[in-house]
């Protein structure tokens, strides 16, 4: 029997984290992930957990403790947000590389400076090429279930991947939604026991982590990363189909909305997603065929299956909640237009920077989006490729 | 917890010979006198920060190491150890473990000093069960010999040149014992090649075998850095402990216990001369930094005296 509740962002995936049950939590406090290790000590304080809390005296030896505990055979688990993570980055890409599936829940929000405590998503940007795995929420309830299911995509034998499960700082992290939980023994048996191939406890066999790669292994390694990483996409979606058996709610890699007959179709991310759809909504009553993909998984890029679903578009707006100064596009619109060149498709594509640090992102601002699609549509002329969205004058 | 030097030498190592160190090197002598301190029944999990000693041992396919064992990083040797027996400590209690298992990370005084010093003020503060060994040759002599917080007052390094202006390092090194000491830890011990080990071993024992953190400060001198001829390292070592350079004490739930005190307290040229890193110092007009460093010597010495005369 499922659960019904209202709860937080935070609060879900708290839930989610005392119900995967891992061995480990090290985490550091950071606004606005900072309840989750507050929740969790409670949990643990309140003997409602057997996961041993470490409460680190950062975020760079909080990874590097999640590192220790899953080399040792421990699942492990985290939270952070922003300048928690850029503290992380460079024990970010030793976890990746020791093939540690260790779970992170990132609260994202903008980097410093200048410091700032809102939403964006240039932290997780930041670490979009660490080797992790990295899963975007809309809602709580998404927030809840990828957390549920990341050990299980993240630990699979052809993936051995550490996962990111990211969602909005502050608009789901403190945003009070409705929500469906599983019962604690169903999210047990979803989850299944860690059972590592390697590890540094093992009493039959020593095990060695770490080692000094000298260049004959180090591409071989980094080659093996990338299959596993690619591996993800087809687990993911594996993963996604058991878990609507339990949940009755589907995951794939990514959603698309009316996006089948659409000519102006945008790609975004996160808990806009569902303003988005609001805006999509409102322009299909007055006849103008929007639609919209939301991307659940970023890393691996799912950059051929998007393009197929992109193949009808006549224009596409990507829409960045970071900036990455390249001086011609975001992440996202750097890795949708490489999709598209790559499947021999040349549609418009303008690219929008929004909602940096908590800027209002709304039906009006995002109808202004398929406002220039139209235009462009109408004129031929793409115009500003490159464009800032709710910029004060 | 009598020592046999014989039987000692006998165990068999668990830090094994190939490996790339150099000759006449405190680090390997440092690791094999710390694990022979470990029961043959118990197994460990070593953990070693970025160092000569990582690279050298550890390169892939190859390893010295018969115990479990995880490199990460620089600076965070302490956190990843912490981990570990956070993971032992997890898995122990669901019952998924039964062996005795021994916590040991290894950092060189870069790794622990300077930039893994808030992971390990961190990892001991939290009283974890493990054992952080500072292998302190007083430099950073895994990038070439650049000054460390350990590196002595006057010492040349490649980032501390003597020269025309400048006599070497002007800074005094950092008490590292006594800023953990005051972490209040369950045991701290500073040792060296001393005594055929002995002093080094009882010590590694204490500190593997006190439940909660412990912290070893071991010199380990560094031919290529101190310039010396390999077969003197175990002079120095013992003319570092006569001329009260580099005390043997240990503090045990807050008491200082001094372990060693010379018959008659050597003078510091004496710890200084067969060094190349100490060679300036013997030129004429000199002679005041050398009486500079005696000064301070004999000021540390006698307040170690205090400390240890409290109990």
């Amino acid at each position: 029997m499922a659960i019904r509740d209202r709860l937080s962002g935070n609060e879900a995936i708290a839930k989610a984290m005392r119900q995967v049950c891992a061995d480990v939590m090290p985490a550091y406090p950071i606004t606005p992930s900072t309840e989750l290790p507050q929740y969790f000590s409670s949990f643990v304080a309140n003997g409602q957990t057997e996961t041993v809390f470490v409460p680190v005296e950062s975020e760079h030896s909080a990874m590097s403790a999640c590192i220790g505990s899953e080399a040792a055979g421990a699942r492990t688990m985290s939270a952070t947000s922003s300048c928690g993570l850029a503290y992380m980055w460079e024990m970010l890409y030793v976890a990746a590389s020791n093939r540690l599936p260790i779970a992170l829940a990132v609260v994202n929000r903008a980097l410093s400076g200048p410091i700032n405590i809102n939403c964006d998503h240039s932290d997780a940007m930041g670490a979009r090429d660490s080797g992790w795995i990295q899963i975007f929420a809309e809602t709580n309830q998404e927030a809840y279930d990828n957390f549920v299911q990341a050990y299980r995509i993240a630990e699979h034998e052809d993936v051995k991947i550490p996962i990111m499960i990211c969602q909005d700082g502050f608009i789901t992290s403190h945003g009070v939604q409705n929500i469906e939980l599983l019962e604690d023994d169903v999210v047990k048996n979803f989850v299944g026991e860690y059972n590592p191939t390697s590890w540094l406890l093992n009493p039959e066999h020593p095990e060695a982590v770490g080692p000094y790669t000298n260049p004959p292994y180090y591409m071989e390694a980094k080659y093996s990363q990338m299959v596993g990483m690619n591996n993800a996409k087809k687990v993911a979606v594996e993963v996604g189909a058991e878990f609507e058996k339990i949940s009755g709610r589907k995951y794939g890699l990514f959603e698309e909305y009316k996006t089948e007959d659409a000519d102006y179709i945008m790609v975004i991310m996160g808990s806009a997603a569902g303003t988005g759809k609001d805006t999509v909504d409102g322009l299909r009553e007055q006849g103008v065929k929007a639609g919209l993909l939301k991307i659940r998984m970023f890393r691996p890029f799912p950059g051929e299956e998007i393009a197929q679903a992109l193949k009808n578009a006549k224009v596409i707006a990507c829409m960045d909640r970071t900036e990455s100064y390249n001086s011609q596009d975001g992440p996202i619109g750097n890795d949708v237009k490489a999709a598209l060149f790559n499947a021999g498709m040349a549609p418009k594509v303008l690219n929008y920077v929004y909602g940096l640090a908590g800027r209002d992102v709304t039906v009006e601002s995002l109808g202004s989006v398929f406002e220039d699609m139209q235009e462009v549509d109408k004129s031929g002329n793409v115009g500003d490729t490159y464009r800032y969205l709710s910029l004060r004058g | 917890m009598a020592y046999n030097f014989k039987e000692m030498m006998g165990k068999k190592e668990r830090f094994t010979p190939g490996h790339r160190m150099c000759a006449g090197c405190g680090a390997p002598i440092a690791v094999r006198n710390v694990l022979r301190a470990l029961k043959d029944e118990d197994k460990a999990v070593v953990t070693c920060a970025t160092s000569c000693l990582e690279v050298s041992t550890f390169m892939y396919p190859y390893t010295s190491w018969e115990d479990s064992f995880i490199h990460n990083a620089f600076e965070n040797a302490a956190a990843t150890c912490s981990g570990v027996e956070s993971a032992y400590r997890a898995m122990k209690k669901k019952g998924k473990i039964d062996d005795t298992y021994k916590f040991i990370a290894f950092g060189g005084d870069g790794g622990t000093y300077d930039i893994g010093f808030q992971s390990l003020s961190g990892a001991m503060e939290r009283g974890h069960d493990m054992v952080y060994v500072c292998y302190d040759n007083g430099a950073y002599m895994n990038t070439g010999i650049q000054r460390s917080s350990a590196t002595p007052q006057f010492a040349d390094t490649t980032t501390t040149p003597s020269g025309t202006e400048s006599p070497g390092k002007s800074q005094y090194r950092k008490d590292l014992a006594a800023i953990i000491a005051e972490h209040h830890v369950a045991y701290v011990g500073q040792t060296t090649f001393v005594q055929n080990m002995k002093d080094l071993h009882l010590k590694a024992e204490k500190a593997i075998y006190t439940e909660g953190p412990a912290f070893l400060n071991v010199m380990a001198p560094c031919p290529r850095g101190w310039r010396y001829d390999s077969p003197e390292i175990i002079d120095i070592c013992k003319m570092a402990v006569e001329t009260c350079y580099w005390p043997l004490f240990e503090v045990i739930d807050g008491k200082w216990i001094l372990n060693y005190e010379p018959k008659q307290k050597l003078p510091i040229e004496d710890f200084l001369k067969s060094q190349g890193r100490f060679s300036h110092l013997f030129k004429p007009g000199n002679e005041k930094y050398i009486a500079q460093m005696q000064e301070e010597v004999d000021k540390r010495w006698e307040d170690l005296q205090f400390l240890c005369s409290r109990a």
